[in-house]
């Protein structure tokens, strides 16, 4: 008989650590937890409660957190970062309290959730916000299920901890088998305030990157390679904004000096549902040894995928099912700029540690991130991302597009010396370093307003769906794409869209400036982006930036057109790659206001958010 | 009669920057021939349907949209928890989401100079107010010997507007506290160029009708991540020359300096270095005259901080 819903969420390691700390231990033993009562004042607690609807109470209050040898102010929800899981079955009527025990105004965002638009939780968008000490109740029918997660949209309170996971259990029999499942929820934490983050990356650019390029680095890049680059004004290292060592990444709340252990009985399918709840990261996720075969993305059932790695963007999630034999197995996250690592340990002997993979060589962009295009992703595709690894032994003459990222990628284990690569030779595109447009505004349609908030046009930007991540195009093992997300239930009554539409996400890195269209949130907020009800729109994001940026759409799925005809994935985040487009279709079947912007904390604040509109199906005419 | 080509030069070097900003765009149209292809597929690019099609060019068509997708009630959540009621928070919303601004100062140099004859000090501060685009900017030099009275010391008051990606222009106002306390009108442009080059050009015209120009520039070429090499020269430039602040006409003078800095924190970096003056043209004659050398090597340590 399978365990369907065991939460082994708090494991016998982690109740020994809390209950050494006599302070918390008082506070459990208390009739009323301290976080219902008023301001904790306290001790946020590293990990996560489950709380089961269909009625839910959250308290938002502020503390101390800890985690290895890194304190600072944090918020959790009910006494814990993350804040509690909260588990609901499809069908049911969900009843969920926020109680805001904060000095300051706060909300909750139901991220991945298909509800009433002002249940939504975007403060000045979609509700009031909840002021100090205010309630705000989100009551809404259950009509979905899967893996998704909440947190803060006012100001800066998700860096500090405000959110927390969601489980919807299926109505009928869950077509995902497994035995066991533990939730993993990736996120970081700095000690310094999320206000202090966001003024150094304004003020001093590559402020938190401790791997920029400097006479004495480890990058193989040529001297003009370097001096393309700064001709430019732009940095290869510019991958993750803020980065360790100012975050410890960490895995439900708990940074890799905490142990977290993950446990399991040797045979059993264990289902692993990642959610990645962190502010600014992308993650590499592998477990050295154990493959790892996808089920589902953003809460959406996708036929099953094995591979060995995956990036996550910001805001995504994916469930994975793993069978490992008896043993102790590495869970390792590493960051996309490879600073630094969250870690758990999956074992079949309590006690044991992993031992975790050393940090990669940090990855470098690359002229296709520059959006100059040039690397067929078709070809790539293969090149160790989907599994044709028969694609591995091309010989390198033939791949000239691809050499162009492999001059800089010397770390890699592809042995291609750099030093015969220079980019300077590779003009194979008919253009050479010397000839590159950086700025070459007459590219753009006029929808994008032209000013000192682009600081670079792609200038041939491709769409990049079976591009796995920066770093992983070429490593010796399977790594997901978008191209292999299949939805398990393919939609047979697809329709074509009604209407296309090109938006341009747009920045100056310099500046820390970021917008749609060329268009700060400031600027545009009183003029949506507008859809009439039922309209189906095919959206290209062309991305004319050098850095990836996680695209979520609030309250809406949409359906990544990634090649797969009626099987194309529904997803709520798609991450639209350096210098490159990513196309997706969306149904606006769900009347109101919502939000849609970069789930990159701090882009979101430079600006990288609009509304979307859709009409209510009354006001049809 | 020689004040003409060298306002031409001042202002063309206020402009440069915009110019070399603009670079890119302008450069080598003829190589753009594949991004022109991508062009003419737009115009032929028709929705062919959902499916394949994962890499094939689309594009906003002219098709008319429906009426409700032009139109609409400006926030469907006023209907539900009524206007007044959002409209604080939606000020903040749209306030929160790319309308910060920032208060800076940078302490650029702050230092001793030793040097023949009396050792001396510098300081070189700077900072600012306001948002992405416009700020509220500051300046303050001023260096000496010590045991002398003060050689030179200025405050500027500027208004900063972004004109492009990585330039500001700037203008506003200085004011002098040395020698005749003069007043000048300054207009300039501060920004990054290209290979990280940062640049403060600016053209000063004084309440005497005296025209100047001074450019600055300044490299942070990192060895490692906390050591920085920061190669910085500076030039001064007259239209005419000034006889009360022993200033001639042309070149008044160049500083070249190279300053090695050790940042503990981004934001806290000492260094040392070393850097040379000179004295030119009618400048350098007016120094001779007064008995001081016009080329003048100073050994430098001091302090760079922001915060």
């Amino acid at each position: 008989m399978t365990k369907m819903f065991n939460n082994s969420l708090i494991e016998p390691s982690r109740r020994t650590v809390i209950q050494s700390l006599a302070s918390v231990a008082a506070i459990a033993s208390l009739p009323m937890p301290a976080w219902a009562m008023g301001k904790m004042g306290g001790k946020l607690r590293n990990g996560m409660d489950q709380v089961a609807g269909p009625d839910v109470h959250l308290h938002i209050a502020d503390g101390m957190f800890r985690t290895g040898n890194r304190t600072g102010h944090g918020i959790g929800l009910n006494g814990t970062v993350p804040g509690p899981l909260i588990r609901l079955r499809e069908g049911t009527r969900a009843n969920l309290m926020v109680h805001n025990m904060l000095s300051e105004d706060s909300s909750v965002h139901w991220h991945g959730l298909l509800l009433p638009f002002q249940f939504d939780g975007v403060p000045g968008l979609s509700f009031p916000g909840i002021s100090p000490g205010g309630n705000f109740t989100a009551e809404f029918d259950v009509r979905q299920s899967g893996t998704y997660w909440y947190h803060s949209h006012s100001g800066l309170q998700e860096q500090m901890g405000h959110y927390g996971p969601i489980i919807i259990d299926p109505e009928g029999k869950d077509p995902v088998e497994y035995d066991r499942e533990h939730v993993i929820l990736l996120s970081e934490f700095a000690s310094i305030h999320p206000h202090q983050i966001m003024k150094k990356l304004k003020v001093a650019e590559g402020y938190f990157s401790q791997q920029k390029t400097a006479t004495f680095d480890d990058y193989g890049m040529s001297a003009e390679e370097r001096l393309m680059w700064g001709r430019m004004r732009m940095m290869p290292t510019d991958i993750a904004d803020v980065s360790a060592p100012t975050y410890t990444y960490m895995i439900n709340g708990h940074g890799p000096a905490d142990g977290l252990e993950l446990p399991f009985e040797p045979g059993e399918r264990v289902r692993l549902r990642f959610i990645n709840g962190s502010a600014m990261t992308f993650f590499n996720v592998r477990i050295p040894g154990i493959p790892m075969t996808v089920v589902q993305a953003d809460g959406q059932n996708v036929q099953p995928t094995e591979v060995d790695e995956f990036q996550i963007g910001v805001a995504e999630t994916y469930d994975v099912i793993v069978t490992p034999q008896a043993g102790t197995f590495a869970l390792a996250a590493e960051s996309m700029d490879r600073s630094g690592m969250a870690q758990a340990t999956l074992t079949s002997q309590p006690g044991q540690r992993a031992s975790f993979p050393e940090l990669r060589d940090p990855p470098l962009l690359s002229m296709v991130d520059m959006g100059h295009g040039g690397m067929v992703e078709g070809g790539h595709d293969g090149h160790g991302g989907s599994g044709h690894s028969g694609h591995g032994d091309m010989k390198r003459g033939q791949m000239d597009h691809s050499q162009m990222d492999h001059g800089q990628m010397d770390h890699s284990k592809m042995n291609h010396a750099e030093s015969d690569t220079p980019m300077s030779k590779m003009d194979h595109s008919g253009h050479d370093m010397g000839g590159m447009k950086m700025r070459d505004t007459s590219l753009l349609p006029a929808s994008v307003e032209v000013g000192p908030g682009i600081d670079m046009v792609a200038m041939n930007p491709r769409d990049r769906m079976g591009y796995p991540g920066l770093g992983l195009d070429n490593v010796p093992h399977r790594v997901l794409n978008y191209k292999m997300l299949r939805a398990l239930n393919p939609d047979h009554d697809h329709r074509d869209p009604d209407r296309e539409m090109e938006l341009h996400l747009t920045g100056n890195m310099e500046r820390y400036m970021w917008s749609f269209d060329g268009k700060k949130y400031s600027a545009v907020g009183d003029s949506p982006l507008r859809f009439a009800y039922d309209e189906k729109v095919r959206i290209k994001l062309v991305n004319d930036t050098m850095m990836a940026h996680p695209i979520h759409l609030h309250g809406i799925f949409f359906e990544l057109v990634n090649g797969r005809g009626h099987a194309q994935p529904k997803k709520h985040t798609v991450i639209v790659q350096p210098g490159s487009s990513a196309t997706f279709d969306a149904t606006f079947n769900e009347p109101g206001d919502w939000a849609f912007h970069c789930h990159l904390l701090y882009h979101m604040h430079g600006g990288m958010m609009q509304t979307v509109s859709v009409a209510f199906p009354k006001d049809a005419s | 009669m020689r004040k003409r080509p060298l306002t031409a030069l001042a202002i063309g070097l206020i402009a440069s920057p915009v110019m070399a900003q603009m670079d890119h765009s302008q450069m080598d149209h003829g190589q753009m021939d594949h991004s022109k292809m991508d062009h003419d597929q737009k115009e032929k690019a028709e929705d062919t349907g959902h499916g394949d099609h994962a890499g094939h060019e689309m594009h906003s068509k002219p098709m008319p949209l429906p009426s409700q997708s032009r139109s609409g009630p400006p926030n469907a959540a006023d209907a539900i928890w009524g206007a007044d009621a959002m409209k604080k928070s939606r000020e903040a919303l749209y306030d929160d989401h790319g309308n910060m601004s920032l208060f800076w100062v940078q302490g650029d140099r702050l230092e001793y100079r030793a040097r023949e004859g009396e050792d001396g000090y510098l300081w070189d501060v700077q900072g600012y107010y306001g948002n992405d685009t416009d700020k509220f900017w500051f300046k303050s030099e001023g260096e000496g010997s010590f045991g002398e009275a003060i050689e030179q010391a200025e405050v500027q008051a500027l208004w900063s507007h972004a004109i492009g990606p990585f330039f500001d222009l700037q203008a506003g106002v200085r004011q002098d506290f040395h020698g005749a306390e003069r007043t000048h009108l300054v207009v300039g442009a501060q920004g990054v160029a290209p290979y990280f080059l940062e640049i403060d050009i600016a053209t000063f015209l004084s309440n005497k009708g005296d025209l100047t120009a001074r450019i600055e520039g300044e490299y942070d070429h990192r060895l490692t991540q906390k050591l920085i090499l920061q190669p910085r020269a500076e030039i001064n430039l007259a239209a005419q020359d000034i006889p009360e602040l022993e200033i001639g006409a042309g070149i008044d003078s160049i500083e070249a300096g190279l300053r090695l800095r050790y940042e503990i924190t981004p934001e806290f970096g000492p260094y040392i270095g070393v850097e040379q003056e000179w004295k030119l043209g009618g400048s350098r004659d007016f120094a001779i005259a007064d008995g001081e050398d016009p080329s003048v090597t100073n050994y430098v340590i001091g302090l760079r901080f922001w915060f």
